[in-house]
């Protein structure tokens, strides 16, 4: 039967900015294309911090690619941005324009099920051209071998398809990266877990609160002792008519701290120093979750094999150092260079070259040097050694720290230090960065912040109802149900809680023949697919079916 | 491929949509008229057969003029390229024999035989079943009833269907036919759509669809006595030999469980809860 399936020259798995990309280059090169989106739209599934770049350094653009983007698909341009370092009700305060603007053409902040649902209409308009064009609902499970070779997809809700090159951006999560090698679940320290709320705010509102005119849009960075001492910080971006306010943790530090991540979002949420902006009201449009790669540790230096070549998330090549995340623009950039090394590989008759010239470009066009910086490498080599980093961090917080920073704000170093891209690259990703050091500068150079910020943001529970699902079948499957094992998901999951029986992941303890057992149980209903229990707990993971599990609204 | 649907519009006897009067009569005046919802299964047959094979989609329905609106959410549902409404006063108040004749001339009268008539299940006022194959029968065409999957063969021009024998689920044989001919769809039948190419088209049709269901009257043609030149004593109300005695609504179902309350707090009550439930928990 294997005659009977279908094939086109390229397949492109995701239709989120990656795939929108690649499958917008191919296009243009003429490369029948087919696009596969499991989200009922894209979108659908995607959860981002909410700022997209456009880098001046890079081979492509978003923008450059899909000409009303701007206008069309994204909320307000960033024009000021800051990083409040803060200490109990102290804020130190550091304008960061300076880092935001070096090598950007411009920074928008995005709603994703807008952004992505625009992106669609295009590629599928595009790709429809060349004879192939985009479908949602459709799930891509694994990837189809022959003889050993992969030579095309399976797909739940179609026969399997065959093609000449595989894209997958599908994101965070890929199954195809797993089932290719490329990727693991393995380690905690590779990951970041981001939880955002989305807040209603009406237009003028924000012009009046956060300064700016109608086509202008304000960041907002915070850092310091808020957070319980995990890992992270948090973010305020300005959408046209609402505001995107979440948290992003290293995941080891989650799972080190027990901590709840929807607890980290509200005491964000509730700092005094929000007050200015939030003034006592708050209407939650939608809370969301997403598991954020470390590039630093796993973009992969070689993202392909055989047919396949991953893009985005899927490669892990999300650049988080500091106060830095950029994701979207540099799985724009591998996206379109994917589809370049397929176009050109096929059309010097050599199709099986496009991953290798795939990885030639990433390296060519400097992405993979933004990815894996190799002076980070170094840096924390000696700054990530614990007795290093204890030490550090002791000094940092000692006195004679403390008046280290002073001088060194008199001076203007501090502004210049964090405005550095040399400094922030070489960052090491440890506890001074984002907890000691933002608290010390707040208590030596902070004023306190005298409002009340009485928001209360809604409980788990009404978060999780203010989902939409369509549940299908459980995806995930708990492979180890002892608390040893897999406990580690009650809290680290963003829709799961300790003493919370409605959540994905709840603890019990089973009194069986006069013993006491520690359990962990596992129900998929209210689950945001982040992948957090993919790496904190044994499970055995997967997407739902096409159309089905979460859909975000605002994303 | 040409495919004919053929359709119904019934009163809709959803609640809050369906009204009443006192003695249990259908208010006809204020209750909507929608497409016959087992017709959808006969539409979605339709629609598989136009994404994989190509070609076109006619609804055809025969009732008052008020029916243009269920041809054209028909249309949308099916993305229908031609409605056909057969209308005349003297049409009315027939019975599925009359109606089937009626229909049969209406088919005949196409520009284009079709190659597969589908039609519903049973028609949710009547409920008989009997006007889908009465239609095939004045054809003088193979019938295929209860389909729930459907392929064609359009060099064979056969017809290989799965089919609920005796409408049992359990039990499904696999039929062949030669084209033209009828099928009535299983209200069990799921089309599929297994294939890239075919989830494409069905996106095409769709984005076309939207301008011409739009525009529906433009694609809309009323077959009225004139023009399809029907014996009279065949038609309406003097063509149907069925004749009703009278209408008993069905009585309720009779309640048989009885409920007591009981407050989880009352330890007593509560004891007496499980001494009742006792004799049907299991051994240990």
């Amino acid at each position: 039967m294997t005659d009977d399936y279908e094939h086109y020259e390229a397949v492109v798995v995701g239709a989120g900015p990656g795939g929108a990309a690649a499958a917008a280059t191919l296009a243009q090169n003429g490369v029948e294309t087919l696009v596969l989106e499991r989200g009922v739209e894209s979108g659908s599934k995607n959860v981002s911090g909410g700022l997209i770049y456009a880098e001046e350094s890079a081979p492509y653009t978003i923008d450059g690619l899909f000409p009303d983007f701007r206008a069309e698909a994204s909320e307000r341009p960033i024009s000021e941005y800051y990083l409040h370092n803060v200490a109990g009700r102290k804020v130190k305060t550091i304008d960061l324009t300076g880092i935001h603007e070096h090598d950007t053409a411009w920074s928008d902040a995005v709603l994703r099920r807008h952004m992505d649902s625009w992106l669609e209409d295009r590629v599928h308009e595009m790709t429809r051209e060349t004879g192939g064009g985009l479908l949602t609902g459709v799930r891509v499970d694994g990837l189809l071998r022959e003889a050993g070779e992969i030579v095309g997809v399976t797909c739940e809700e179609l026969d399997p398809i065959k093609a000449d090159a595989i894209i997958a951006a599908d994101g965070v999560n890929s199954e195809l990266a797993r089932d290719a090698g490329l990727m693991d679940w393995e380690d905690p320290e590779e990951w970041f877990q981001g939880v955002k709320a989305i807040v209603d705010m009406p237009e003028g509102t924000i012009a009046d609160r956060f300064g700016v005119a109608d086509d202008e849009g304000v960041a907002h960075l915070f850092s310091g002792d808020l957070f319980e001492g995990v890992r992270g910080g948090g973010f305020l971006y300005t959408n046209d008519d609402s505001l995107s306010i979440g948290t992003v943790f290293h995941l080891d530090s989650l799972v080190a701290e027990e901590a709840e991540p929807h607890e980290l979002l509200d005491a964000l949420l509730t700092h005094p120093l929000l007050d200015q902006w939030l003034q006592g009201e708050y209407e939650e449009l939608e809370y969301g979750a997403k598991l954020v790669p470390d590039s630093k540790k796993v973009a992969h230096p070689s993202p392909h094999r055989g047919r396949l070549m991953l893009v985005g998330d899927a490669a892990g090549q999300m650049q988080a150092q500091g106060p830095i995340i950029k994701g979207m623009n540099h799985a724009v950039s591998a996206g379109a260079l994917a589809a370049e090394a397929f176009v050109e590989a096929d059309t010097r008759g050599r199709p099986e070259e496009a991953g290798q010239r795939y990885e030639t470009k990433l390296r060519d066009e400097g992405v993979m040097k933004k990815l894996r910086p190799t002076r980070y490498k170094v840096a924390s080599a000696v700054g990530e050694n614990d007795a290093v980093a204890s030490v550090t961090d002791k000094l940092v917080d000692s006195s004679l720290g403390k008046l280290g920073i002073k001088a060194a704000d008199r001076l203007g170093l501090l502004r210049r230090s964090f405005n550095s891209p040399f400094v922030m690259s070489v960052m090491p990703d440890t506890q001074t960065l984002y907890v000691t050091a933002p608290t010390a500068i707040a208590e030596a150079l902070g004023t306190p912040v005298r409002a009340e910020n009485d928001v209360e943001p809604p409980d788990l529970a009404d978060r999780i109802g203010d989902l939409t699902y369509d549940v299908g079948d459980p995806h995930i499957e708990l492979q180890d149900n002892s608390f040893a094992a897999s406990g580690a998901a009650v809290s680290a999951c963003p829709v799961s809680a300790t003493d919370f029986g409605g959540g994905c992941y709840r603890d019990e303890t089973v009194k069986t023949n006069g013993h006491e057992e520690h359990l962990v149980s596992l129900d998929t209903q209210p689950c945001v697919e982040c992948g957090t229990c993919a790496i904190v707990a044994d499970t055995e993971w997967e997407h739902p079916a096409g159309g089905k599990g979460v859909e975000f609204k605002q994303g | 491929m040409h495919t004919l649907v053929l359709t119904k519009g019934v009163p809709d006897f959803r609640e809050g949509q369906v009204s009443f009067d006192e003695d249990g009569h259908l208010e006809r005046g204020k209750t909507p008229t929608v497409m016959n919802p087992n017709d959808k299964h006969a539409l979605e047959a339709a629609l598989q057969t136009k994404v994989r094979h190509g070609g076109t989609v006619s609804l055809m329905s025969m009732g008052p003029p008020g029916y243009k609106e269920v041809l054209q959410e028909g249309m949308e549902d099916v993305y229908a390229d031609d409605l056909y409404l057969l209308s005349d006063r003297e049409m009315g108040a027939a019975d599925t024999w009359a109606t089937s004749i009626t229909l049969s001339t209406g088919i005949d009268h196409l520009e284009e035989e079709p190659d597969v008539v589908f039609a519903g299940f049973k028609t949710a006022d009547g409920e008989t079943g009997h006007t889908g194959p009465q239609t095939c029968w004045c054809q003088d065409w193979p019938i295929v009833t209860h389909v729930v999957a459907l392929d064609i063969d359009e060099e064979e021009r056969t017809l290989r269907a799965k089919r609920l024998v005796e409408g049992d689920v359990e039990e499904i044989e696999t039929v062949e036919a030669p084209l033209p001919c009828f099928v009535v769809a299983d209200p069990e039948f799921e089309p599929t759509y297994r294939k890239a190419e075919h989830r494409l088209r069905h996106k095409d049709l769709r984005a076309e669809t939207q301008e011409r269901a739009a525009n529906f009257e433009d694609h809309l043609e009323v077959y009225d006595q004139a023009e399809l030149n029907l014996d009279p004593d065949f038609i309406g109300l003097d063509g149907s030999p069925t004749i009703v005695a009278g209408v008993d609504p069905i009585p309720k179902a009779p309640s048989e469980r009885e409920a007591t309350m009981v407050d989880p707090g009352d330890e007593g009550a509560m004891a007496e809860v499980f001494e009742e439930l006792e004799p049907y928990a299991g051994a240990d």
